[in-house]
């Protein structure tokens, strides 16, 4: 008879031997290095390729993210409409993002189409021109576009929480208003572009099933560029932080919820504690189990979610606890977050939640080890962070080993009501 | 092509299953044949609170999340008006743990008070979220109102107000489970490294003894034709003005779905689609403009959407969006656009099937459809489709008085 209430046996999945799958590289004639991944069983590819020129490095507000979208809006042979119409007709996808430091250039095709489309990606980075009206375009809907986001509590709330924790002049801090918009010129942009992507430094990252030509195919079309390699070193940027720590804000007088954050500092992935607070913050916020979600959503239903995480920052960064609650029960959710901190600081997890969280990331990480898009996704965050495949074998034997002593001192450490800034956007 | 097996347990449950053995995973999927449809329509939105329920607690296991997390398992789910879809991926090797929390849930919930109440909250939260405490947000339940005046794709699926989902009762949710949580009215899919002999031992070990229930027969009153154009005018405290059009289209496993899908592509599906191309950049009139359709199995509707640039009149801006259409319609389209449209198909369908999660999803999905193979088939025929076939669905679905229009005016 089949007894139901017991569960079935299983394997602990810390006992899976976790590989992260080697890249291939290739140096490009003009150093530049290429990371790839050949796996996967349908005919796709994805490429992306990583420009130290994101807002890290701007001479002005917006500038950074205006030139990185408008790579797709004119080169000197081809408008805006003929450079989607290349990547469309192949069916193929070619994206553009800024980030704070890196401004990336991907392409998600069919293998078979990649040697048609790396000649349009090579004049996007090389000849791009920055029409005038493009450009009037852009500032104008861009500017339509966050007049709306500007009406939305949380998009108001991720704002203001970075100014508070980095300060305003700090490019993790700063954010766009209008009039930065307007101030655009075409000069600017070329100028970014001409630095920073003609002449920037560059990393590639390669995956999915490759063309066996793949590296003469790259080269050919980027070895002759002014690019460089990288020297992995980004900027580092004082923090600035706010005096005032606590925060309440009306943006919508209609508003039914809040948006709550709430953030304090934390170093980066070269810091020890890094890998460890990967497991504390799980356990805190960091899955549908967390304390967190259980406590705040699970048994009082003040939200639809609350999540906590290391924002994802190549230097110094924060923790941070993210919600958006029922606008009445905002500030008895903000006293539940503190009391999960205090039950952390002075309690010990049991080793049963302990050891369900470990085999949770264990099987995550499985999980997300799945198919080449995902591996290749692994080697960026290692390589751009000025890591190695150590980082990912040290934080899958953290996840194993690390004890609840240990998390107790890491709680007491960084959990500290003081040291968090506050906010709530109506 | 996607390679599957399927086999039926004697009380109905379906059972596909997807060797993969290139992965470490295993996907187990549960699709009911329930979805926002299938609810009275004083009682709206519990299809989707049900679904929350669902995590609340089995007769048998108290909590479902934690031993599927020891397990190195994650899972999540989603309902839409057509069903309601559970799904988890865990190691292969702790499988048995997932067959063991769904057969459960299958066989019969706790039905506690206590969950009921806190999901109450949180699909409220949920509700607000999503669509009160943001600007536009009570759209998609205008245009359907507007759109739908008999069949239940008139409410979301999240209901049509905070008020239905607050009212739910114990009751509602045990009739409910009856009804619907039948192993005659499920399938069961399972992807990843696993054989098809592992996965029928299992299934009839876990799912074999749960009574099969009655089979849950649909009878849905059938949207009649729109005879004649409506629009509703809107106004709120937005930035700007906006304007959404919304036209019948056909049922998923009508021939003529295809097409329409072309279409929408044609229309709005990259910087070099026509929409775009018009309306944003050569005219100005929009700072986004997109064209979709709902993808839902009963008849559904095609949209045009788009915020209007500042300054720029409502009846200019829509003048301009019929002129593209009726474009499309008059002169139809070059092989060129056409080939791009289907290589855009080809690369998003080849992209999709990358997730092993995706790959049991959408067989699940067309297993509940009539026939899993047709995702095998999906490609060919949108292949199949001709400029003619175009030019003909054009003019079937921009009829004017197939057309409803819901103006979104700023208050500003």
């Amino acid at each position: 008879m089949l007894n139901r209430a017991e569960a079935p046996l299983i394997k602990d999945a810390i006992e899976f031997s976790l590989q992260l799958k080697p890249y291939q590289q290739y140096v490009l004639d003009n150093g530049v290095k290429i990371y790839a991944i050949d796996a996967g069983s349908q005919e796709v590819l994805q490429m992306e390729m990583v420009f130290y020129a994101g807002n890290s490095y701007e001479t002005a507000n917006a500038v950074a993210p205006a030139t990185n979208h408008m790579l797709k809006n004119g080169t000197s042979t081809k408008s805006a409409f003929e450079i989607n119409e290349a990547f469309e007709y192949f069916g193929a996808y070619c994206t553009r993002a800024c980030y704070n430091e890196t401004a990336v250039v991907s392409l998600h095709t069919l293998s078979k189409y990649l040697n048609e489309l790396l000649p349009v990606i090579k004049e996007m980075i090389t000849s791009s021109v920055f029409p005038e009206n493009e450009l009037n375009i852009y500032k104008q809907n861009s500017k339509q576009k966050l007049s709306v986001n500007l009406q939305k509590c949380d998009f108001v709330a991720n704002r203001l929480i970075d100014a508070y924790v980095y300060g305003e002049p700090h490019p993790y801090g700063q954010y766009i208003i209008a009039e930065d918009y307007d101030n655009l010129t075409v000069e600017q942009l070329r100028q970014h572009f001409d630095k920073y992507y003609v002449n920037g430094s560059c990393v590639i990252f390669v995956a999915g099933k490759l063309p066996a030509d793949l590296f003469e195919q790259l080269n050919k079309q980027f070895g002759t560029l002014g690019l460089k390699p990288t020297n992995g070193q980004p900027p580092t940027n004082n923090i600035i932080a706010a005096t005032q720590k606590k925060y309440r804000i009306q943006n919508d007088p209609k508003g039914v919820q809040g948006a709550i954050r709430m953030a304090t500092h934390f170093p980066n992935r070269h810091h020890p504690d890094f890998t460890k607070m990967m497991v504390l913050n799980t356990v805190f916020g960091g899955y549908f189990g967390s304390r967190l979600m259980s406590n705040i959503r699970e048994e009082k239903g003040y939200t639809y979610g609350i999540h906590s995480y290391v924002q994802n920052h190549l230097q110094n960064t924060a923790l941070m606890i993210s919600t958006e609650a029922g606008k009445d029960v905002c500030e008895a959710t903000i006293a539940e977050v503190y009391k999960e901190m205090q039950l952390l600081r002075e309690e010990l997890i049991d080793e049963e939640e302990l050891l369900l969280v470990r085999n949770y990331l264990i099987g995550i990480i499985l999980g997300d080890l799945d198919g080449p898009f995902h591996i290749i996704s692994r080697w960026k965050n290692i390589v751009l962070n000025n890591l190695d495949e150590n980082y990912f074998y040290h934080s899958i034997d953290t996840i194993k080993t690390i004890s609840a002593e240990e998390l107790k001192v890491l709680a007491n450490k960084y959990f500290i009501p003081d040291n968090f800034y506050e906010l709530v956007v109506i | 092509m996607i390679q599957f097996e399927k086999f039926t347990l004697d009380n109905g449950l379906k059972v596909l299953v997807h060797e993969d053995k290139s992965t470490p995973m295993v996907v187990v999927n549960v699709i009911y044949d329930v979805g926002a449809k299938d609810e009275n329509p004083e009682k709206t939105g519990f299809a989707h609170l049900f679904e929350h329920l669902m995590f609340g607690g089995s007769i048998n296991v108290p909590v479902y999340d934690e031993p599927l997390q020891v397990a190195g398992g994650e899972n999540n789910a989603f309902t839409t008006n057509d069903l309601t879809n559970y799904y988890c991926q865990l190691p292969v090797e702790n499988v048995e743990t997932a067959f063991w929390l769904e057969s459960d849930r299958m066989l019969s919930l706790a039905f506690s008070e206590n969950s009921l109440e806190v999901q109450r909250k949180v699909v409220c939260e949920e509700f607000k979220e999503h669509y009160i405490n943001k600007p536009y947000g009570d759209v998609s339940h205008k245009l359907r109102e507007l759109a739908y005046t008999t069949h239940p794709y008139k409410w979301m699926t999240i209901g049509k107000e905070l008020k239905h989902v607050e009212d739910a009762t114990l009751q509602d949710v045990k009739d409910f489970f009856f009804k619907h949580y039948t192993p005659c009215n499920a399938t069961l899919v399972v992807a990843g490294n696993i054989t098809k002999d592992a996965v029928k031992q299992l299934s009839e070990k876990w799912f074999g003894p749960i009574p099969a229930g009655e089979k849950y027969v649909r009878h849905l009153p059938v949207e009649p034709k729109q005879k004649v154009a409506r629009s509703l005018e809107v106004k709120a405290d937005v930035p700007l003005d906006a304007l959404y059009k919304a036209w019948h289209v056909a049922s998923r496993l009508d021939e003529r779905y295809y097409a329409m899908e072309l279409i929408t592509e044609i229309l709005s599906g990259g910087g070099s689609s026509r929409l775009f191309q018009a309306l944003v950049k050569e005219k100005k009139l929009f700072s986004n403009i997109e064209c979709q359709h709902f993808g839902s199995f009963d008849a559904g509707l095609l949209t045009i959407e788009g915020k209007l640039v500042k300054g720029v009149k409502m009846k200019d801006a829509e003048a301009a969006v019929m002129e593209e259409v009726k474009k499309l319609q008059q002169e139809g389209i070059s092989e060129k656009e056409l080939q791009k449209v289907k290589n855009k198909t080809e690369s998003m369908l080849a992209f999709e099937d990358m997730s092993l999660m995706n790959r049991a999803t959408n067989l699940a999905i067309y297993e509940l459809l009539g026939d899993a193979n047709l995702i095998n088939e999906e490609l060919g025929r949108y292949q199949e489709v001709t400029a003619v076939d175009i030019k003909e669905e054009c003019s079937r679905i921009f009829d004017d008085n197939n057309c409803n229009t819901l103006y979104y005016y700023s208050n500003n």
